[in-house]
């Protein structure tokens, strides 16, 4: 369908890219393996200790934080994410029902997209404040006793659940739109045809709707959840860089924070080789959902 | 017979009034909760000390009860309009590089036939999968070794530093090249029969017919520089050279060991309303946008 080879000219077409993606992107992955098979490596010097298979897996799984890391970073994919892609769902189908203010509410849903994650999560932060926050006051009207969630000496559990919340919110906006999208492009020959079956809401929802959204609710499922193994910089927004309550450093900390960990300490010896270890552990984990999501998905979406 | 027949539609149509209510009722509900972390920023940010304070929390203050000198207090601070004016450069240089370099090698893989074009297409997708933080660790390597973060840093190394690894992404060339994908061979034909070069067809040609794309391309790599956070925290050495993000974070507002949360909200304010400004006059553009990047393919 193309005419004859033009090899030449694609190359001058493709340089700018290919210089760029050669420094900042090709370059760091052939990097990035050599990191974690040496020890000891300074960057500055461009000193190593000899070659190790383990070591620096190792150095990671150990940390201190690494546990604490996996916990965190699951409960916000598992939780956060099946949380936020059902109340879009719902969303963008009670949207997509009505015709009056549709316009209105879709701006409104879409303002958590552009926002400032750092600015809103500040916000969040001093909602969910122990003795001034609007969470303690509202739970205080039906009778609740103020909860410390993200002060000092805040628990594990409370402080989750104050990230959840925040994280949930923030990833709305951009579930809605998508969704909302996919819903204003069914044909409504399927719906009138159910209309005539005399078909309940819940089933032409179960039955017409949700098969019909099924590839747009897989790739947002599988787009999120690799979001959300990533996730660092709401950690940031909501307990600033001590990642926790004050007084419980790292208490908050995800995968990610363990491959930024290292990098601060960029100048010790064999830091940056811990680095590149987390992100390829981060990288496993996230291949390794990816494919189970996938072969899911291979019997449940209808294309 | 034909009264009953009447009443039972009088009486569908009510049912149906009333499931659209319970509809409204949801979506204002939730409306709601999506508005209150806002309206919370802006009340806070106008608070007196002593307001904020007030237990239980005060939820309306009228326009002339606000407390303005948060802004300014928050002003001197930090430099936030140094750090809105390093956001928009970065997003700026950054922006116009991607959608160059993005346009020339979607083109090259859209619609020139050359060697190894298949392999160099499955190398690019398969670098999609992997995160960020692998390229982050060497890329602080490499422009450390180019002399550009150094604590004596000037204004345009650090802007050089934020805009050069992300004048590309292999995420919108793939996005791009389905769009070029799209139009269809008998316009490249006819063009050549015109006369016209590659380079004439895809400026005159592919490049028009795919703006709504570069115009989805130009607001997100826009979107993600305002949010851009690790990497601008990592290597800028001075607090001028600061992005809106990290500007915000590191930011401190304490006095005398208190924590002056209207003042943090006041900052906040500053930073989330230039991109509320850019919004509302985009807003067709950038919801459609948007949505239009979820679509696969």
């Amino acid at each position: 369908m193309l005419e004859e080879q033009s090899n030449v000219k694609a190359w001058f077409y493709l340089a700018p890219a290919l210089v760029l993606l050669g420094i900042f992107i090709f370059f760091p992955i052939v990097n990035a393996i050599f990191l974690v098979f040496v020890s000891d490596y300074n960057y500055q010097t461009g000193q190593f200790d000899g070659f190790t298979l383990t070591e620096n897996f190792r150095y990671v799984l150990t940390n201190r934080h690494f546990s604490r890391a996996m916990i965190n970073t699951m409960m916000i994919t598992f939780v956060s994410v099946p949380v936020s892609v059902i109340i879009a769902l719902l969303i963008s189908v009670w949207l997509n029902a009505i015709k009056r203010l549709q316009g209105f509410f879709q701006t409104i849903f879409f303002l958590p997209y552009v926002t400032n994650a750092i600015a809103i999560g500040m916000a969040f932060s001093f909602m969910f404040n122990r003795r001034f926050g609007l969470i303690n006051w509202f739970i205080g009207l039906f009778g609740i006793s103020p909860v410390n969630w993200v002060g000092t000496g805040a628990t594990w559990g409370s402080s989750i659940f104050a990230l959840l919340v925040y994280i949930t919110w923030l990833g709305l906006a951009f579930k809605i739109m998508v969704f909302l999208s996919g819903l204003q492009g069914i044909d409504k020959q399927y719906y009138d045809a159910a209309r005539v079956d005399s078909a309940s809401r819940a089933r032409v929802f179960r039955h017409i709707t949700v098969p019909l959204l099924s590839p747009m609710i897989m790739y947002i499922t599988v787009t999120s959840f690799i979001g959300a193994f990533k996730s660092y910089t709401e950690v940031v927004g909501m307990f600033g860089e001590r990642l926790g309550p004050p007084g419980q450093q790292r208490l908050m900390t995800t995968v990610v924070a363990l491959v930024y960990d290292s990098l601060d300490r960029s100048g010790s010896p064999g830091a940056l080789s811990e680095a590149a270890a987390a992100a390829l552990i981060l990288f496993g984990v996230t291949l390794i959902f990816t494919i189970v999501n996938m072969q899911v998905s291979k019997k449940r979406v209808h294309y | 017979m034909e009264q009953a027949i009447y009443g039972n539609e009088k009486q569908i149509k009510r049912k149906q009034r009333i499931r659209l209510g319970i509809v409204y009722a949801f979506i204002t509900f939730f409306a709601i909760l999506i508005i209150i972390p806002f309206y919370w920023m802006l009340i806070t940010s106008v608070k007196t000390m002593t307001e904020v304070q007030a237990i239980p929390p005060i939820l309306w203050l009228q326009p002339w009860e606000w407390s303005m000198e948060n802004f300014s207090n928050a002003m001197e601070r930090a430099p936030f309009v140094n750090f809105i004016i390093n956001t928009v450069v970065v997003a700026i240089i950054a922006t116009v590089g991607t959608i160059i370099t993005t346009i020339l090698t979607a083109f090259a893989f859209a619609r020139l036939n050359f060697k190894g074009r298949d392999i160099l297409f499955m190398v690019f997708i398969a670098t999609m999968m992997l995160p960020g933080e692998i390229f982050v660790i060497t890329n602080f390597i490499t422009v450390s070794s180019f002399g550009w973060v150094t604590l004596d840093q000037t204004y345009l190394e650090a802007i050089l530093t934020m805009t050069l690894p992300f004048m590309t992404s292999i995420f919108f060339i793939f996005f791009l090249r389905q769009a070029f994908k799209q139009i269809p061979d008998e316009l490249y034909y006819a063009a050549k029969v015109d006369g016209k070069t590659d380079w004439q067809y895809l400026w005159r040609v592919m490049v028009p017919i795919a703006i709504p794309t570069i115009t989805t391309i130009t607001i997100l790599n826009a979107m993600n520089t305002w949010n851009a956070y690790i990497w601008p925290q990592l290597v800028t050495q001075r607090e001028e050279f600061r992005l809106v993000s990290n500007g915000l974070r590191n930011a401190g507002f304490e006095l005398d060991g208190r924590m002056m949360h209207n003042e943090q909200m006041a900052a906040a304010i500053i930073v989330t309303v230039p991109l509320l400004i850019v919004f509302i006059l985009l807003k067709k553009y950038i919801m459609r946008g948007v949505s239009r990047s979820g679509i696969k393919g």
